[in-house]
């Protein structure tokens, strides 16, 4: 049991990475990467978000919108999954919503460090994309809950090391066309490729 | 002296304001590659060294050599061996038409086996000097920077990282997106992140996987299909693997494989001179001993059924593939990889531990070490960033 939970950790971090394998958050990943301190704080919220939303929308798709999820309820024959999209999204503003909240209350410094980037990863793709996937691959609560740890590291792990590169790049000297997000692009063109050394890993 | 003496003559109309102004780069090159350049720190602060960038370059790629020679024997001892046990090449291309003009297919003679290897070690390099210097004296005229050394030593590893019958306009393509892509857009030498050579490499190796890895491409004899080292142990274990060669033949490179990177011996030669005049930072390559040694342990120690490549011990892994090639030649390049002593460490063990994870539980790549390689350029900057925070926070502690 805890080698499965151990390989789909891997998969989702390394494998499958959100940023590098199937580009998705591309714009909070290319536009809040030039600073080292604005990444790790965008990363952190972002493994958190992604561990409590994937789950959360895992036990609403099971429990509400999948077909016969609503047996309980006397409706055997209903299948909601038609709202799949507008739920998913409106569970994740919520919980980036409420969770704001809560920092702001009880972990003041915390909130302060993450400031913008709370409300702007409600509309990252990668975190929508997370539910989705989950959803597609029809992971139970437990797998959801590791799944959505590991999306989101993945992405974090990626935006820190774009982030320390694109530090590195100042010192660099660029043809002026390509200045700022061109050189950007190239550069996570170039990570991507490095990051295929995990394609093909089948766990 | 009469160079000197033309050189001189001639540099007025390459400065500023010259009649050849714009090829200021090339002339400076070329002056610069017979002479020691004249210009001196004008700042007050510095150390006064014998060794330069150019120097450093040029020693790096001296030390490439001994790989080379071996490697260009290796191609054709492989090749003859195969030919002298009855078979006929089946097509007869340019390559074997100019080995029959020149000598003989004795396997046992040194001098054939050289001449063989060399016919197809030889264009690939020249095709790689001449394309990818192309690119680097164009940036470098149009961009107005100097040319670099470091190119010479980016073609040699990118061209003793390719398979012998790679065609040459594959080299062409790679070189260029090595040079182009993973260098020069970034401003030139000491300004990329990633190493150039294996960004092309890399190129090659997802763009064209069938000219690039199987069993077919090593040996330089058409319609020959042997596979290397690292495939016949993920396939068939230690068992096969020691059936196939001894690890004495491994180490000293007789089997198939990249042209420069079979001779664990010649490796260690060049890599020994690079650590000695510190120009390779033994940190790195500590540290990749340390990773692959760690992990291919513990690899050892969980074993499986499944998969044959957990039995692999790291002996093995050292002269197996590029391992060796990489850890000397490649994760030391000082520019892509960590700059803080603490992170060459780390970076270095990064490499080690994700050479053996690839090689080990990725069977879609048998060989490793170059995406491993890959993969901590990726982190370098970040390792660097964490241990520049760490010291910055105890010193502050301190005060």
């Amino acid at each position: 049991m805890f080698e499965h939970y151990l390989s789909l950790a891997v998969k989702a971090i390394f494998v499958e990475n959100m940023a590098l394998a199937f580009f998705l958050g591309m714009c909070t990943f290319l536009a809040i990467s030039k600073k080292m301190e604005a990444a790790i704080g965008l990363g952190i919220a972002v493994v958190v978000v992604q561990t409590l939303t994937v789950p959360v929308n895992n036990l609403i798709y099971n429990g509400l919108l999948r077909e016969g999820a609503l047996a309980w309820a006397g409706l055997p024959n209903v299948d909601l999954s038609f709202l799949g999209l507008i739920t998913y999204i409106g569970v994740i503003a919520a919980i980036v919503q409420i969770m704001e909240m809560v920092l702001d209350k009880y972990v003041p410094a915390l909130y302060n460090a993450l400031g913008v980037f709370l409300p702007l990863i409600t509309v990252n793709c990668a975190i929508m994309g997370a539910s989705l996937f989950m959803v597609e691959r029809d992971y139970t609560f437990g797998e959801s809950v590791v799944y959505g740890f590991g999306a989101g590291a993945g992405w974090a792990l990626a935006i820190l090391a774009l982030a320390g590169i694109r530090e590195k790049l100042k010192y660099s000297d660029v043809p002026e066309g390509l200045q700022g997000l061109g050189i950007t692009f190239i550069t996570v063109g170039l990570m991507s490729l490095g990051f295929m050394s995990f394609s093909g890993i089948s766990l | 002296m009469a160079l000197r003496k033309f050189l001189d003559r001639i540099e007025p109309h390459f400065v500023k304001g010259g009649r050849f102004e714009k090829w200021f780069a090339l002339y400076e090159a070329v002056d610069t590659i017979f002479y020691s350049p004249g210009k001196v720190t004008g700042t007050t602060a510095h150390v006064r060294d014998g060794i330069d960038l150019k120097r450093i370059m040029i020693t790096v790629w001296l030390c490439v050599f001994p790989a080379m020679f071996f490697g260009m024997y290796n191609v054709g001892l492989q090749a003859n061996s195969f030919l002298a046990e009855g078979h006929a090449p089946a097509m007869l291309d340019w390559h074997q038409r100019l080995i029959s003009a020149l000598v003989g297919h004795d396997p046992a003679s040194i001098w054939d086996n050289f001449v063989y290897g060399a016919v197809y070690f030889v264009p690939i390099y020249v095709v790689t000097f001449i394309v990818g210097g192309f690119w680097e004296v164009l940036f470098a005229t149009v961009r107005r920077h100097e040319i670099n050394e470091g190119f010479f030593v980016t073609s040699i590893l990118f061209a003793l990282i390719l398979p012998p019958t790679i065609p040459l306009w594959q080299v062409a393509l790679g070189i260029s997106f090595g040079v182009v892509m993973g260098k020069e857009v970034f401003g030139g030498t000491g300004k990329n992140f990633l190493n150039p050579a294996l960004a092309g490499r890399a190129f090659l190796f997802f763009a064209y996987p069938a000219y690039m890895s199987g069993d077919a491409v090593w040996t330089a004899v058409d319609g020959f299909s042997g596979a290397t080292p690292l495939s016949v142990a993920a396939s068939g274990g230690m068992q096969a693997l020691q059936g196939h060669l001894t690890w004495m033949d491994a180490f000293l490179g007789f089997m198939q494989g990249s042209v420069g990177e079979t001779s664990t011996l010649a490796i260690l030669i060049g890599g020994a001179v690079l650590l000695i005049m510190r120009i390779a930072s033994y940190r790195i390559v500590g540290g990749v001993l340390l990773g692959m040694i760690a992990m291919s342990l513990t690899f050892n120690l969980i074993g499986s059924d499944t998969n044959p490549m957990f039995a692999v011990p790291a002996y093995w892994h050292l002269v197996l593939g590029g391992f060796a090639f990489g850890m000397m030649f490649m994760a030391t390049d000082p520019v892509s990889a960590a700059m803080t002593d603490t992170g060459k460490w780390v970076f270095g063990i990064l490499v080690g531990v994700m050479v053996v994870l690839i090689r080990v539980v990725n069977p879609a790549y048998p060989e490793g070490m170059m995406l491993a390689i890959l993969f901590a350029n990726l982190f370098a900057p970040f390792i660097d960033h964490i241990v520049v925070q760490a010291n910055i926070k105890r010193r502050l502690a301190r005060v």
